[in-house]
């Protein structure tokens, strides 16, 4: 199961999807939004996607994780658009008949899908900025009209 | 032959628009599309330095000659997760 949604992550749901007789170990993975980076507070995020290639990719992660791993059902949901503080942004479930294959797919699913999956976050940060989050290059922050800090 | 490139995040504020048209000469690599359209369009020289291309979402590398129907975007480094 692969779904990029801008609904709130119904981690149950993907927990039932994942879900089999044939497993005997499930793990979920939550990337969930933090208030503070290096000390700066964060007030809430947007994601954006590139929605057909950002679906291709994981797609291609699912395949690659079955072919290393011998799992019996995964789900990988990310989230996108506005999402407040403690949401989860991504959730990763995996199933296998032993535990150590559900925890290293898992591991290496999350790992990758931060490295090659299309997908960019906005901070909006209580100093009133908003900001790109692009590994390795310089920001370029921008005014964000919305948020307030309380 | 004139291509449309795709812009998100950093790339698409900088420009202030989702897409950029590039004029490039036909045989073109993406090495030759990178230089254009840091040349063309100078708010995204810095990124474009940066950022990987996908042609018919699929990363290339700069060697890769640019068809001419095809979709093409700048992914700058990404951040999910």
């Amino acid at each position: 199961m692969i779904e990029l949604t801008e609904q709130p992550i119904d981690t149950q749901e993907v927990l039932r999807q994942v879900s089999s007789t044939q497993a005997g170990a499930v793990v979920l993975f939550l990337g969930t939004t933090r208030e503070f980076t290096r000390g700066r507070q964060t007030l809430s995020l947007n994601y954006e996607c590139y929605a057909g290639m950002a679906e291709r990719k994981l797609l291609e992660l699912d395949a690659e994780a079955r072919r290393r791993w011998p799992l019996v059902e995964t789900a990988i949901v990310h989230r996108v658009g506005h999402l407040g503080l403690g949401e989860a942004s991504v959730a990763i479930a995996v199933s296998s008949a032993h535990r150590q294959d559900a925890f290293e797919a898992g591991k290496w699913l999350i790992d990758t899908l931060k490295e090659v999956v299309p997908i960019w976050k906005q901070e909006n940060w209580a100093d009133g900025t908003a900001e790109w989050v692009h590994p390795g290059v310089e920001s370029s922050p921008t005014k964000h009209p919305i948020e307030k800090a309380e | 032959m004139i291509v449309e490139v795709k812009l998100f995040a950093v790339a698409k504020q900088l420009a202030g628009s989702e897409t950029i048209s590039v004029e490039l000469p036909g045989g073109a690599t993406v090495l030759g599309l990178r230089d254009a359209l840091g040349k063309q369009h100078t708010e995204l020289h810095e990124i474009t330095q940066r950022a990987m291309i996908a042609i018919d979402a699929q990363y290339v590398n700069n060697d890769t000659i640019v068809p001419e129907t095809s979709e093409i975007a700048l992914i700058p480094p990404v951040s999910g997760g």
